[in-house]
């Protein structure tokens, strides 16, 4: 009961969050010169002067900034997105159709790094200060360093173009056949590698300060197998501070899918997203951005029930 | 054959500021059933010594040398696996604090059954039931209820209860009790120390018993060593120990008061602190503190002598390590034992040997311990 509350709380505390980026992003848009028509009117010279200032009216493009934004927020209140202008589609079902690409690389980006992350940590925390650990903390380094947009295109220089594993762009097709699959394998595994290097290091030290605690040396000493003190005891202490930074990484994970996407062309929201900002399509941007907000709002909150279900002492109330 | 027999052990910790030897040529030999004390202040090895008895020193710290045999096995030279069929099983330990001591996201009684169910092959239903008979011999009322808290739903001594449980749960021969009253309060710490002193005789297991107290010793134990800066430095049965410390440095051990309870720093009647390990003073490291030191004791390090003749003594014989045993020194160790502890109740009226010479004065010295002591009682 108490955790519904909690969790009713949490939700209720992210709207003024949410409002000010709305008001932020609809402030950065409209600072930064053009709109759609101007594209528009640029591609198509015999537009005249009467006609655009028509278009923009019917796009509701011609009043001053704060009247342009109560008409979005009105529209946004009654789940009117606004209109892809360049498409003339609503903006709903243009996100929906790419939510699911961009889902699929989130979460599949997400596993890699978990997966790199938690058993790199758990070794370079067992035996640290021996090779492993310096290995492990060059991988982190590494991946701390290495930007995105050239992991990816390396990943395609070599898996791609010289081994002939997978192909340069991703196929044209729907998400759950085979190829496309198959082709994730890339995308997912640059933005896994990003990620997983802030986690591995968290996990880590948090693990390496865990392992000094006496109830380890209690539980070493009731004659469990190591196994069983590490994956057991240790392991369950030090996912309590990897659980918050996790979190933390689906922000960072939202980010890389821009770069990562256009990279690979991967046909998701972070590759609409960079279009919607050079076609200036304001709607589309502040769907995104907003979308974007409430993901990681859920993953924080998503966090702190782990974070209960992990700790006992932790009790929402 | 004893129980457990410790031959010359050594323990040397590697650090940044040089290597610390933290246990030095330690012997000493504990029997089936036997409550065996180890005292001294912080820092004297006791803690080391318990935790090599498991082969637990961390990652910093190495046996150096030394023997350390149980029912007759050397554990030092056992393969890991078979060191761990030990631990926990044959050999248990309390450890000072139950509140780091636990887990802090499993339940108690998990923390139980998990040793029960690993040591003796029991399934869960059956190492539940173990474990719950357990808590309740240690005193955890509802203990089938309390099964299931985890160890922030129970109070300090609860917890410490509860790691007695642990530690009893696989009817170890040898409990290891490293301070394990120290974190509770006065009351708390007699109930708990007369529960201990009873499982112990009830599971028939010998305890060894460390603390810096020795109103704690005086409450269980047969025996007793004195250690000092890593080395012992007194060997002897509790009675001869009260009665008739042969050790400069026990002496003033015993001039502050040996009740149990009192929370005063006992050794505030022994001028300065204890030596940093990573520069043992010369000689008898004791030296720089003692009353009686002299020039001789800078250079010439006492060995752990039978007091009466000189000679050196074995294991488990009534010693002394100071110098004044073996002819050594120009003078006399002069002092005079003054029993605080006879009129002082629980702590010594259990175990009273005959009237000492020259016992009960110098009460009104330490009115506050005393005062507060006997609000207790
Ligand atoms: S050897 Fe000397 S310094 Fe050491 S305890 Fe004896 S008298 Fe004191």
């Amino acid at each position: 009961m108490s955790l519904r509350r909690f969790v009713a709380i949490r939700v209720a505390s992210t709207i003024p969050i949410l409002f000010g980026v709305s008001v932020f992003t609809f402030a950065l848009v409209h600072l930064t010169p053009g709109d759609p028509i101007d594209q528009l009117v640029a591609l198509n010279p015999q537009i005249s002067a009467a006609e655009e200032a028509a278009i923009r009216a019917r796009y509701g493009l011609d009043g001053p900034v704060w009247q342009q934004y109560l008409t979005w927020m009105s529209n946004l209140l009654r789940g009117d997105f606004g209109t892809v202008i360049a498409v003339d589609q609503p903006v709903g079902p243009y996100i929906m159709a790419r939510l699911p690409e961009t889902v699929a690389l989130g979460l599949f980006g997400w596993a890699i790094a978990l997966l790199i992350a938690i058993p790199t940590g758990i070794y370079a925390a067992v035996n640290k200060d021996t090779l492993g650990d310096d290995l492990s903390r060059v991988f982190a380094l590494s991946g701390i360093s290495l930007p995105n947009f050239w992991l990816g295109l390396m990943l395609i220089l070599v898996f791609a173009l010289w081994l002939d594993l997978w192909p340069v762009l991703a196929p044209d097709k729907p998400l759950l056949s085979p190829a496309m699959l198959w082709y994730l394998i890339l995308p997912g595994v640059t933005i896994g590698t990003a990620s997983s290097a802030t986690l591995m290091r968290v996990m880590r030290s948090s693990m390496a300060e865990e392992l000094n605690k006496e109830y380890v040396t209690a539980a070493r000493a009731k004659g469990l197998p190591e196994r069983t003190v590490v994956l057991k005891h240790v392991l369950r202490n030090s996912l309590i501070s990897v659980t918050t930074i996790a979190a933390f990484l689906t922000a960072g994970i939202f980010a890389g899918a821009v770069v990562v996407e256009q990279v690979f062309a991967w046909p998701g929201l972070g590759r609409a997203f960079v279009q919607a900002i050079i076609g200036r399509e304001v709607d589309l941007i502040m769907a995104i951005t907003l979308f974007t907000g409430v993901t990681i709002i859920l993953a924080n909150l998503l966090a702190d029930i782990v974070y209960a279900v992990l700790d006992p002492r932790i009790r929402y109330d | 054959m004893a129980l457990l027999e410790v031959d010359d052990l050594t323990v040397n910790y590697y650090t940044e500021e040089g290597v610390v030897t933290a246990v030095e040529d330690l012997s000493f030999r504990i029997d089936r059933g036997e409550k065996f004390g180890v005292v001294g202040e912080s820092g004297a090895g006791k803690s080391v010594t318990a935790l090599s008895l498991l082969r637990l020193v961390e990652r910093s710290g190495r046996i150096e040398s030394g023997e350390i045999r149980f029912k007759g096995e050397d554990l030092l030279s056992m393969s890991e696996s078979a060191v761990r069929d030990v631990r926990g099983n044959e050999i248990a330990m309390i450890f000072q604090d139950a509140q780091t001591a636990l887990n802090p996201v499993y339940t108690v009684g998990e923390q139980i059954a998990e040793t029960i169910r690993h040591h003796l092959d029991y399934g869960d239903a059956a190492a539940r039931e173990r474990t719950v008979r357990l808590l309740d011999d240690v005193g955890i009322p509802e203990p089938e209820a309390r099964y299931d808290d985890y160890p922030h739903e129970f109070s300090g001594g609860m917890q410490q209860r509860a790691v007695i449980a642990m530690a009893l749960s696989c009817d170890p021969d040898l409990l290891i009790a490293d301070e394990p009253t120290t974190a509770l309060d006065v009351t708390i710490e007699a109930k708990i120390l007369d529960r201990l002193d009873r499982l112990a005789a009830e599971y028939d297991t010998a305890i060894q018993l460390i603390t810096h107290d020795l109103g704690v010793i005086a409450e269980v134990c047969d025996r007793v060593l004195v250690m000092y800066a890593g080395r012992a430095v007194e060997r002897a049965s509790v009675e001869e120990l009260y009665y008739d410390p042969k050790h400069p440095y026990t002496v003033g051990l015993m001039s502050a008061i040996p009740r149990i309870g009192d929370r005063q720093d006992r050794l505030q009647t022994i001028p300065g602190t204890m030596p940093d390990l990573v520069e043992v003073p010369s000689g008898c490291s004791f030296h720089p503190r003692c009353p009686f030191a002299e020039e001789a004791c800078t250079r010439t390090r006492p060995q752990l002598v039978d007091p009466a003749t000189g000679e050196r003594a074995g294991p488990d014989e009534r010693s002394a390590a100071c110098l004044a045993y073996t002819g050594d020194l120009d003078g006399e160790l002069d002092y005079e034992v003054e029993v605080r502890g006879r009129d002082a109740g629980a702590a010594t009226a259990e175990s009273e040997p005959p009237e000492p010479d020259g016992g009960g004065v110098d009460r009104g010295a330490d009115p506050d311990a005393d005062s507060e002591g006997k609000a207790d009682e």
